[in-house]
């Protein structure tokens, strides 16, 4: 254990830990947009970013993101130094700029005290913040069906040649963790579309309700060993059927009438 | 052959030397990028084939030399006749048998070809006497323009790899790294970390593999240094590589190219060769037990590459991001393994480092920046060209003493040091000493070493511009502040130069980069600012005529500029008539031409064309 102070308050440690993830344990609220517990930290947000010092630094500060800061004896951290606020709200407004029309950016810049960008705003934006979690999560779950292309200000997220991405199994991972809800996708039918790709929808055979796609529940099957047929019915299905497995074991559920 | 001993090698010095030596005279030929532009290859094969027919008493192709760069770019192609170090410049194919009959034949002169110093008007007839030598002291481009550029056994004759037979057979690689650690030598890609102290770190980690990794990915605008060392010397670089490989404990390294750069990729890929059949690479070398293999590695073309996270991350097929360095690439580097990263010119310095100690290296240049430093010395000045100068020398002795001063005698106005992402240096800072931290502290930096001379005629807020603009292409685009913020510091600062911004624009600018230093991932962005901040602490007064009166004093931002014709100097040459792309121009030859505001885009080809200086700025 190590023992570090945050905002004047002496705090133990973990050694190796992530600040984040230590200030977060202490309830204090900093604000991120590209970190996500199911993903390596990233920092490119630079939201998180937070003052550091020592005794031994003679009052040389750094500021650094704590997402990626691994805790170590002696830090002294200011999480809302004045420093830090104005980074904070420079990003924001930065970032607005970029994307003007997301209502989440909004409301998060707006908490910081930035109602309305004070920069150019970038001619044809869309929402995407480039935080990089969807084809994080993506690699994370070893598909690798989209990434981002080019740099700097021309950079996206996109499937291979921007066509539609052959190792995509249409899981919605992506989707589900995008911070400004950018990445759309539509279900008619037994039909999903994503990424300009279409897939085919199970269906469960007890409720009838969509399940997952065909291509994810084959992706599932083979790499965990799942036999194929467990995606016959629903996940709501699977576990309301273990209810009431166990549910018949119990000494006081009611006996079946004979 | 395998070379197994230090003496075996100096065998094989002995007889590369007299293979050289039995010609009375060698005609050595710059093949360097710039001379190759200007028809050198051809220059060369005229050589050959007079060489060949003529049959000369005891010459054969075998006197001739392509070389890599000599530095003098300005004058090229430059060919060099040794031993005398007689020096021609700008030869062409048509001056070939003449020089041949003349210098090669009977070891006279041919005058017409002989470099004039425009600044005494002499004719000066060697090498060594020129200004633009004289004033240098070659380390890391010790052998550049003097041997053929891929050629083993042209590096041997001059002492290659007996420093590697050194460090392998006579010291421990903790000795290595205590001799490396005693010259100083600190990185001169520009960070400028004590080279000594990087491998030091490296060698104690017990994790292994361990790596080492040269980085040639030169990507600054202007910049060509580690490029004429990969191409004119490259197995002084491998020399190096593989006692830092000793040193640290790496078994396998990576050499990082630039695909813009193919001749140095040829020329290394050559090299690694060359050195693999003499048993420099592969195992047991030199008898010692210690084994190196070494791999090229082609870069995509990203500036932000040249960066060491995110060369890592091109080395091992990932898109070339940079990532926090809160814990080192020494540490953790390529592969999640320790790796020791350096740039071409600090492994160049590694060999001469371990054969004359780190105690004769410490001694040049300033205590804190030991050694010498490349630079390309590019833009207004007179001798454009690749020069390498001890640390400490002053920016003024640099571009008047060596690059001969600003052309066409303007007044000079500043001196871009360190890439896109450093900063102009005015005139009072001309006397400073050239080392690291004096530049950092002047709100410049050394960068890898490019150097650009401007005058008068160039606008400040324009250089600025053009810089974010590069920096702005180039940031990754991994981080905000630098990806959205260079994206908007460029925007105000094109506001600047179109004389659309107001005062509290440049307000908002300053903070803006402060912002963007503090809060970017990696050094590109910590750095992008630069151009901006160091361009308003020196010369605001530009960006405020630019701001306050609509105006551009240097007559270089086109939509605060408008050309006339001076009538009183005018002779009605018709010169800008032809270059005028527009049309803009009107006139009879010999009368007063006139320029019609509406038509012209202010190309500025007119100015540029007009040798009266009848074309006015206003």
């Amino acid at each position: 254990m190590v023992t570090i102070t945050i905002n004047g308050k002496v705090v133990q440690a973990r050694e190796g830990e992530m600040l984040l993830a230590v200030c977060k344990r202490e309830g204090i609220d900093i604000p991120a947009l590209c970190h996500h517990d199911a993903v390596e930290p990233f920092g490119a947000c630079r939201l998180c970013m937070v003052e550091i010092t020592k005794d031994e630094w003679n009052g040389w500060r750094n500021y650094v993101t704590s997402c990626l800061y691994p805790v170590e004896e002696g830090l002294i951290v200011q999480t809302h130094s004045p420093k830090v606020i104005e980074l904070r709200r420079t990003v924001l407004d930065l970032q607005l700029a970029r994307c003007p029309n997301s209502p989440e950016l909004q409301k998060l810049a707006a908490e910081h005290g930035v109602n309305s960008t004070q920069y150019e705003i970038v001619p044809d934006g869309d929402n995407c913040i480039l935080c990089g979690l969807c084809t994080r999560v993506c690699a994370r779950l070893g598909f690798h069906a989209i990434a981002t292309v080019g740099r700097g200000h021309h950079k996206e997220v996109a499937p291979p040649l921007k066509e539609a991405p052959p190792d995509c199994v249409g899981c919605l991972s992506c989707v589900q963790v995008c911070p400004t809800n950018n990445i759309t996708y539509e279900d008619k039918g037994n039909v999903r579309t994503i990424w300009g790709k279409k897939f085919e929808l199970l269906r469960c055979s007890k409720t009838g309700k969509a399940t997952i796609t065909k291509a994810f529940a084959e992706a599932l099957s083979t790499r965990c060993d799942i036999p194929i047929d467990y995606f016959d019915v629903s996940d709501d299905e699977h576990r309301r059927q273990l209810a009431l497995k166990m549910g018949s074991l119990a000494d006081w559920a009611p006996k079946e009438q004979s | 052959m395998r070379i197994k001993t230090p003496a075996q090698l100096k065998g094989l010095q002995k007889k590369c030397r007299a293979d050289i030596d039995k010609h009375p005279r060698r005609v050595l030929i710059c093949c360097g990028p710039g001379c190759l532009a200007n028809g050198a290859q051809k220059v060369s094969d005229e050589f050959k084939k007079i060489l060949k027919k003529k049959r000369l008493r005891g010459f054969s192709v075998e006197a001739l030399a392509e070389t890599g760069c000599h530095g003098f770019c300005e004058q090229g192609p430059v060919v060099v006749i040794e031993p005398d170090g007689t020096f021609y410049t700008r030869v062409k194919v048509k001056d070939v048998a003449e020089i041949v009959e003349t210098t090669i034949k009977s070891n006279k002169v041919v005058k017409r070809l002989l470099f004039t110093d425009p600044a005494t008007g002499k004719i000066i007839r060697k090498y060594a006497d020129i200004p633009f030598y004289s004033h240098q002291r070659r380390i890391a481009l010790r052998n550049i323009g003097k041997i053929a550029q891929c050629d083993i056994n042209e590096y041997i004759s001059v002492g290659g790899y007996q420093a590697l037979g050194k460090a392998l057979t006579k010291m421990t690689p903790e000795g290595i790294i205590d001799e490396v650690s005693t010259s100083g030598l600190r990185g001169r890609g520009g960070g400028g970390f004590p080279t000594g102290r990087k491998w030091a770190t490296c060698a104690r980690i017990e994790e292994s593999p361990h790596y080492v990794i040269c980085n040639g990915d030169e990507g600054d605008p202007g910049a060509f240094m580690d490029r004429a060392i990969m191409e004119g010397d490259p197995h002084s670089i491998l020399e190096g590589m593989i006692i830092a490989a000793r040193a640290v404990g790496a078994h396998e390294g990576y050499i990082y190219v630039r695909e813009e750069y193919p001749l140095a990729v040829v020329n290394l890929a050559r090299a690694v060769e060359q050195a693999r059949e003499l048993g420099f690479i592969g195992d047991d070398i030199f008898g010692s037990g210690f084994s190196f293999d070494l791999h090229i590695n082609r870069g995509g073309g990203a500036f932000v590459c040249g960066e060491s996270s995110a060369l890592m991350k091109s080395v091992a097929g990932e898109v070339g991001e940079p990532r926090a360095k809160y814990v080192r690439s020494v540490q953790k580097g390529l592969f999640d393994k320790p790796t020791v990263l350096n740039n071409v010119e600090s492994y160049t310095n590694i060999p001469v480092i371990i054969d004359k100690g780190g105690a004769w290296f410490a001694g040049i240049g300033t205590p804190k920046s030991t050694g010498t430093k490349a630079f390309s010395l590019v833009g207004k000045v007179r001798n454009s060209g690749l020069i390498e100068v001890p640390m400490g020398t002053s920016l003024r002795e640099i571009i008047y003493d060596i690059g001969g001063g600003i052309q066409g005698d303007r007044p000079f106005k500043a001196v871009q040091t360190g890439g896109p992402s450093g900063g102009c240096l005015p005139e009072p800072k001309l006397d400073l000493p050239v080392d690291f931290d004096t530049l950092t502290e002047a709100g410049s930096m050394m960068g890898s070493g490019g150097m650009i001379v401007m005058d008068d005629r160039t606008c400040v807020v324009d250089v600025a511009k053009y810089f974010l603009s590069f920096l702005n292409d180039e940031s990754c685009g991994k981080c905000v502040p630098c990806r959205e913020g260079l994206y908007q510091l460029h925007a105000l600062a094109a506001a600047v130069s179109e004389g659309r911004a107001t005062e509290d624009d440049l307000d908002k600018m300053e903070k803006l980069s402060e912002m963007i230093v503090i809060g970017s991932l990696c050094g590109l962005g910590k750095s992008g600012p630069n151009p901006f901040l160091s361009t308003i602490r020196y010369f605001r007064d530009e960006y405020l005529a630019h701001i306050r009166d609509k105006r551009c004093p240097a007559g270089v931002c086109q939509e605060l500029i408008r050309y006339e014709v001076d009538a009183d100097k005018c002779d009605g040459c018709t010169a800008c008539i032809v270059v005028c792309a527009q049309n803009a121009i009107t006139g009879k030859k010999k009368e007063l031409h006139v320029i019609d505001q509406d038509k012209c885009d202010k190309c500025g080809a007119c100015y540029a064309v007009c040798k009266r200086d009848a074309i006015k700025v206003y």
